[in-house]
């Protein structure tokens, strides 16, 4: 009876390819020869491009848990995990509210009743959109506090509360999805607020309404600014935000 | 350096000839005619041979550290260029004193290089660097460990405890679904979403401009000027109270905004206690 491979001799022959070395480069811990090295610790970091969001080298201090309490990267996971738990609702969601069609609704109910995991991934995109509110809101307040605003992270805080501004957005316009009296009535307090803008306050109104009161034309508006627009924005926004921590000097103190 | 020098006309022709450029050949004949006055004068061009550089570097030392004197302006550079090797710590200190011609000729009168002993400057300009053609290397020495795996591993340690605690929270909690939207019928109890309540808990008390738009617009402005206006550039705590104990009022009455408005505000906005009818809040 011929011996069977040990489990080295697979790992080895599954490593040593070219097809597994063309993927992952030098530094990679899925590649073969990876040693807990300087030179493969630094490697790790320059040779992937998520973890090139990090430099390879970052203060011994931010590494407390009590520093950071990892808020701004739990805020980008929640990013990350709306993004992700969306794109699934999108599947089963048609933005669709006329009088006696209201499918978007029924397409609500559809997704707790008789599409697998749909109740639990609508939770999960529920419950992460509060938590995602709260995780910028106490980063911020962590910043504040430690002074990291301080020249010369000045516009990075800027851009900051920009990102604040644009997940209250989100999460507001995903609010009204789901088409029930919740839904209706939380937006109209907030879009009633809108029309009291100075000067041109019935003009914007207008334009988020799709109209003068909210109807389809609403729901169609607030569905494209919640799946494509703001988050296309914030995109955009996050990059700046990330790209300034690293050119600003990394994080920021000790103390 | 002042006197005018005139080219040498031949070498101009000659390189012009060759087909050399213009610029070149002007250059060329320049450098000849002022390589031909110089041996008119007598001077001898090019490096020493190394028995006289010894001889002149002597020479600069028993004038006192000084060799300005004599040889006209590149004398310390030929004392030390002729040997051709390297230069013995004595050397180098006498080519600097040379240089700089401290105390050497007497009369206080620095003899450097190029410099005319007429000249009230007290030194020679050399060339003009811009600062930012010089590398400034400013970055302090500071503890520093890896971000492979110390950073990467606390991340993906607090990224699965968030996510596992989202993930019970959403196998336990139902995200709440009411009934149809209706234009019609409005609730008992109308709320905006909990981050908006601050807002809402203002309308109660203002003018819809003042409370909308006007203080939540100021709010964001203030945010966004905060760094411009606290000069401050200590970040130590003790250091800035005024900023902390302001930024924590703002953020206390924020959240009791928020408090009041989700817990104690129930049909028609009035203001009741969640314990006598129960809690207007939904999430």
């Amino acid at each position: 009876m011929p011996k069977l491979p040990t489990f080295d001799d697979v790992k080895g022959n599954v490593q040593d390819n070219v097809i597994w070395k063309s993927i992952f480069r030098p530094g990679s811990i899925y590649r073969k020869g990876y040693r807990d090295t300087s030179r493969d610790r630094a490697l790790a970091s320059m040779n992937n491009v998520l973890y090139h969001l990090h430099p390879v080298k970052v203060k011994r201090h931010g590494l407390k848990l009590t520093y950071t309490y990892c808020l701004g990267g739990l805020s980008f996971f929640m990013f990350i995990l709306l993004t992700v738990t969306g794109i699934f609702l999108m599947f089963f969601y048609t933005p669709a509210a006329g009088a006696g069609t209201e499918i978007a609704y029924l397409n609500m109910r559809e997704l707790s009743a008789s599409v697998t995991f749909g109740q639990l991934v609508r939770n999960l995109h529920r419950w992460g959109a509060h938590a995602m509110v709260f995780t910028v809101f106490l980063h911020m307040a962590r910043v504040f506090y430690h002074g990291a605003y301080k020249p010369p992270r000045e516009f990075n805080w800027v851009v900051g509360v920009i990102l604040l501004l644009l997940t209250l957005l989100l999460s507001f316009t995903g609010y009204l999805l789901p088409w029930d009296q919740l839904a209706l009535w939380a937006v109209t307090v907030g879009t009633n607020m809108m029309g009291f803008t100075p000067v041109f306050g019935d003009q914007v109104q207008f334009v988020l309404l799709g109209g003068i009161e909210i109807g389809p034309e609403t729901l169609l508006r607030w569905y494209v600014l919640h799946v494509l627009f703001i988050p296309f924005i914030t995109v955009i926004f996050l990059a700046v935000h990330f790209w300034r921590i690293r050119k600003d000097g990394g994080i920021s103190g000790p103390l | 350096m002042s006197e005018e020098i005139t080219p040498d006309q031949s070498v101009y022709d000659r390189l012009i000839a060759e087909g050399k450029s213009e610029r070149i050949a002007r250059a060329k004949a320049k450098a000849a005619a002022v390589r031909a006055s110089k041996i008119a004068e007598g001077a001898t061009l090019g490096p020493k041979p190394p028995e006289e550089a010894k001889q002149a570097l002597e020479a600069a030392r028993a004038s006192g550290g000084g060799g300005g004197v004599a040889t006209k302006t590149a004398a310390p550079a030929e004392a030390a260029g002729g040997g051709g090797g390297r230069l013995t710590p004595e050397e180098r200190a006498a080519r600097v004193a040379a240089s700089l011609g401290n105390g050497g000729n007497g009369g206080g009168q620095p003899a450097s290089m190029g410099v005319p002993t007429s000249s009230t400057h007290t030194h020679r300009l050399l060339a003009l660097v811009p600062p930012a053609g010089i590398q400034q290397v400013q970055s302090k020495q500071t503890d520093k460990v890896y971000t492979w795996p110390h950073l990467l591993l606390v991340e993906f340690v607090a990224l699965l405890a968030a996510g596992s605690l989202l993930l019970i929270a959403s196998f336990f909690l139902d995200a709440p679904l009411g009934s149809l939207a209706n234009p019609q019928e409005v609730p008992a109890i109308n709320k905006a979403p909990w981050y908006f309540m601050g807002l809402q808990e203002l309308l109660a008390y203002f003018h819809p401009m003042i409370a909308g738009v006007t203080l939540p617009g100021v709010f964001v402005v203030m945010l966004m000027a905060a760094p411009y206006m606290d000069k401050n550039p200590s970040a130590k705590p003790e250091n800035r109270k005024v900023a902390n104990l302001a930024f924590t009022f703002f953020l206390t009455f924020w959240g009791l905004l928020v408090l009041i408005g989700s817990f104690i505000r129930g049909a028609g906005y009035a203001w009741v206690w969640p314990w006598v009818q129960g809690l207007g809040f939904t999430l």
